[in-house]
């Protein structure tokens, strides 16, 4: 059964990627495709017994991620014909070499058989535990990465400031 | 079996997001790819926690899933202020850091 | 060992002149305000009179030592330091060096005060009378730095020194051309001699190093040399023609290379050809310099290191053979020469040759009793001929001048007094000196073929009379051949240049009388072990080879060399005062050979040819142009630059192409890498 549930999500997720990669006349289409990919691999992540991240994933990146780039698409009202038209043909095939160099590379590094999967402690990948790991074994780079947000926030806004003229 | 299935797919959409990155001439949609990128880290390194049972994995991803904010943030506010200057979000319109 | 002497005072010799010539270096170059006339006189002959008065006072401290320490020494500082080795700035004044140092500070100082006379007639340019008077005490500092030297290196920069200073003071008027190229001549080809100078000191102190003896100190080597006697070099295979070869002792090929120095500086064969074009300079500075005392050093050289070539019987033949010859050659030369000049300069690179026999023949100290005499009586022929020539306005050729005798009397005494004593003529200097070589050519055993030795050097005699009369004629007696308006200007020359010669001329007359030997004495009733006083004299400091001859035999020989002199005056007393039409003849008829003789058997061509333009096309042509400017300039360093520049253009800089996602092919590949080298 979880296995079926995986194969429709893992199916869903690439569907989603492709639809954004192969979109190129509107940008929010591509930008929801990226959404339901998002959706999809929540799913798994619960399937995979990560509740807490697979919720997170998608209140933060399909809620609040991709709607910022729909807002910078809307912002900057971006119309069909902005988008690119046919691209040099060797880059296309220079990047399809280098995708799939990756892409064997990644397979190869693959395990061929990682074994059973271990045993997991009640509550594992709930808020609690994760919260209480985030708390006490990883509190520094949790309070690193609030000031990294406090970066992002400051840049961002310098950033996009409209001038005074 | 589960986790292998997942590793799996993450790699292809790592390379789904890698050809998209280095195809599209569309600045927002490499940004996209970007996040795609990392979300198949994301789902790799979940597997993996979940092979071996250590929550280091779950705390790992939340730390993505913070920093792909902070990029996204920064990197769409570059887009702006690119717009701003040049009317288009075309990568190859800002190439001006060549020879 | 008793402790040497210090006398406080040698420093001052040497560095009087050191200090008015600085004197005058920083009044014309740093401060551009030349010294007036009178303080330059003052300044620049006060140094060397005032070197005089010191070199005389140490002569007479000298005097009351006792004959084995008889030596005075002064340090200045050390000036290189080893180890146990060291160099020092110290002078050594023992009876060669008090010999040679009165004779340089003496005859210097005459030549100073003459210069006075002779340089203010230099309208050319103005600073030339500082600068020349600068460039005299300059020279004058670097001639007693050599003789005053305690060690072979300091003796070394006073033998550069020199040759500096004669490369300023020929080339002196440098406007022209021609005084440049002669100033450059010889330098260039004493640095020839040089090379062979310092290939000796280095070989020498490598001997002695093997034996732990390394000194440079003149007195050190004398004492340390007997460890190195008896050593033997082996010559390789492509010198086996050399006489003595395969084996030769090391203090000959050591002599061999200190005489190639000498035969540069003291213009011996093959060295000599500078010295005829060095007239160029200015008269006093061919007197002084090319005549009295730089040319001397050479000589001056050999001696000092007698030591060493009382151990190189095989050297010291070769500087016998190489002096005799020498003579010779620049006898017959003189003969056939015009400019009154010219011929004095031939005649000194004869007499040079004089002195050199007689070092070869171990006879040192009759060498430097012939310096001595030469350096009066050479003075004052130049000096002479410098008033000849102011009186005849710059005009130096003989064919146009005769009969002067009557327009410049007290000129023409004073150089007939130095004509008579190069001629050999008792009782004036020139004769005893030039006796003492003739015998110790007669009586030198050691040298193979010394009897063909001395008959070159009494036809030598001969030919010195007859050139040296030959000149006296052209110059002063028959009728006047120049034009009339010369003929008007000629007047004696002022009393800054007759007092000088007068002086010299004094010298040239009773200066014999300082060394003769008992033969010539003993009938004045002069006490033997007296007489020969300047030989014994310098004994000390000489290591000579002694020869008991009976006083006969030197009467016979003393006869001899003055029927020779007689007869080559009768015969230029025949040609050129009763039958004057007769060289003209004599020319005619043997056209080609006189040709050959006047252009000096065309030795300067032949080196041109040798060696100058060979050397100067390989210069230019392969080393310069190919190598130089073609293969470093273009191809190792312009060359790499357009490589490193191409391949920047080229290759590099297409990788900056502006595009973020080629970048990022880039970092993707590299990260493959990455990955890869981590698995494996």
């Amino acid at each position: 059964m979880i296995d079926f549930l995986f194969y429709v999500f893992a199916a869903l997720a690439v569907a989603g990627a492709l639809g954004m990669l192969l979109n190129t006349r509107n940008a929010v289409a591509g930008a929801l495709s990226l959404v339901g990919t998002m959706v999809a691999l929540g799913a798994i992540y619960v399937l995979l017994e990560a509740y807490l991240v697979g919720v997170l994933q998608i209140l933060v990146y399909a809620g609040a991620i991709v709607v910022l780039f729909l807002f910078v698409v809307m912002l900057l009202n971006l119309r069909q014909d902005e988008f690119s038209p046919e691209r040099l043909r060797i880059t296309k095939i220079v990047s399809v070499v280098i995708g799939a160099l990756v892409g064997i590379e990644l397979l190869v590094l693959l395990p061929a058989a990682l074994g059973p999967a271990a045993v997991l402690p009640e509550g594992f990948g709930g808020y609690r535990m994760v919260g209480a790991a985030l708390f006490t074994d990883w509190v520094l780079a949790f309070e690193v990465t609030s000031l990294l947000l406090l970066a992002a926030m400051v840049g961002a806004v310098i950033l996009a400031k409209r001038r005074i003229d | 079996m589960l986790v292998e299935k997942a590793v799996a797919l993450s790699a292809i959409l790592f390379v789904l997001g890698t050809l998209g990155a280095l195809t599209r001439r569309n600045l927002i949609v490499i940004l996209m790819s970007i996040e795609l990128m990392l979300n198949a880290v994301n789902l790799a390194l979940v597997a993996f926690s979940r092979q071996w049972g250590d929550l280091a994995g779950h705390v790992f991803v939340l730390m993505v899933i913070v920093v792909a904010a902070a990029e996204v943030a920064v990197g769409l506010g570059i887009v702006i202020a690119l717009f701003r200057n040049r009317e288009s979000v075309n990568v190859e319109d800002s190439s001006l850091l060549k020879w | 060992m008793v402790d040497a002497q210090t006398f406080a005072l040698l420093r001052w010799i040497v560095l009087l002149p050191l200090l008015a010539a600085a004197v005058h270096g920083i009044s014309l170059a740093w401060l551009r305000r030349p010294l007036s006339r009178w303080a330059t006189i003052i300044l620049s002959c006060g140094a060397p009179i005032l070197s005089f008065v010191l070199a005389f006072a140490a002569l007479l401290k000298l005097a009351t030592l006792p004959a084995d320490h008889r030596y005075l020494t002064d340090t200045l500082f050390t000036w290189m330091g080893a180890g146990s080795f060291s160099a020092d700035a110290a002078f050594l004044f023992d009876p060669l060096s008090a010999v040679m140092t009165l004779v340089v500070t003496g005859v210097g100082s005459l030549i100073h005060v003459y210069s006075v006379g002779y340089m203010d007639d230099d309208h050319r340019e103005d600073r030339g009378f500082q600068r020349f008077f600068c460039f005299l005490n300059l020279f004058l500092f670097s001639m007693l730095a050599l003789v005053l030297a305690d060690n072979l290196v300091l003796m070394f920069l006073g033998w550069e020194g020199v040759g500096l200073c004669s490369y300023l003071l020929i080339g002196f008027w440098y406007a022209d051309r021609w005084n440049a190229y002669c100033g450059s001549k010889a330098f260039i080809v004493n640095r020839i001699g040089d090379f062979g100078f310092l290939i000796g000191i280095f070989l020498l102190f490598w001997a002695l190093a093997e034996v732990d003896a390394a000194t440079v100190s003149f007195r050190e080597l004398a004492a340390a040399l007997p460890k190195i006697a008896e050593q033997t070099v082996t010559l390789p295979g492509w010198l086996g023609w050399l006489p003595g070869a395969p084996t030769w002792k090391l203090t000959t090929l050591i002599g061999l290379c200190f005489f190639l120095g000498a035969a540069g500086k003291s213009a011996q064969i093959p060295l000599y050809v500078w010295l005829p074009d060095a007239m160029a300079g200015p008269t006093p500075v061919s007197a002084l310099i090319h005549a009295a005392t730089m040319v001397t050093a050479g000589v001056y050289m050999v001696c000092r290191m007698s030591f060493l070539y009382a151990e190189a019987p095989g050297a010291s033949a070769v500087i016998a053979w190489t002096g005799v010859l020498t003579a010779v050659l620049a006898a017959v030369i003189a003969i056939a020469q015009t400019d009154i000049k010219k011929v004095l300069a031939y005649s000194t690179v004869s007499q040079l040759g004089y002195m050199f026999l007689a070092a070869g023949c171990g006879a040192y100290s009759a060498a430097i009793f012939h310096v001595v005499t030469h350096a009066f009586f050479k003075a004052l022929l130049f000096l002479g001929s410098g008033a000849v020539i102011l009186a005849m306005h710059h005009e130096q050729d003989t064919d146009k001048m005769g009969g002067l005798r009557a327009q410049i009397p007290w000129t023409h005494r004073w150089f007939g007094i130095g004509v008579l004593a190069i001629a050999g003529i008792p009782p004036f200097s020139g004769f005893f000196s030039k006796d003492e070589i003739l015998l110790s050519a007669h009586l030198a055993h050691g040298v193979p073929g010394y009897e063909a030795l001395y008959a070159l050097a009494l036809a030598t005699a001969g030919l010195t009379a007859f050139y040296m009369f030959r000149l006296h004629y052209r110059t002063f007696a028959g009728e006047f051949r120049g034009t009339s308006e010369q003929r008007a200007h000629v007047h004696e020359p002022v009393q800054w240049i007759l007092t000088p010669l007068a002086l010299l001329g004094a010298l040239s007359f009773l200066g014999g009388w300082l060394g003769p030997s008992a033969a010539f004495t003993s009938w004045l009733g002069v006490d033997p072990a007296q007489s020969n006083s300047f030989a014994n004299f310098l004994a000390p400091a000489l290591h000579g080879i002694h020869h008991e001859v009976s006083h006969a035999t030197e009467w016979a020989l003393a006869a001899l060399a003055l029927a020779v002199s007689g007869a080559g005056i009768l015969l230029a007393t025949w040609l050129y005062v009763w039958r004057p039409e007769l060289p003209a003849r004599i020319r005619a008829a043997i056209g080609g050979l006189h040709r050959l003789v006047a252009n000096k058997f065309y030795v300067d061509e032949l080196y041109d040819a040798l060696f100058v333009r060979p050397l100067v096309a390989v210069s230019e042509g392969l080393l310069y142009r190919t190598i130089d400017a073609g293969l470093i300039d273009g191809v190792a360093v312009n060359g790499s630059a357009r490589l490193v520049r191409g391949f920047a253009t080229g290759v590099l800089r297409q990788l900056q192409s502006g595009y973020a996602q080629a970048y990022l092919v880039v970092m993707l590949i590299g990260t493959i890498l990455v990955a890869v080298m981590v698995m494996r």
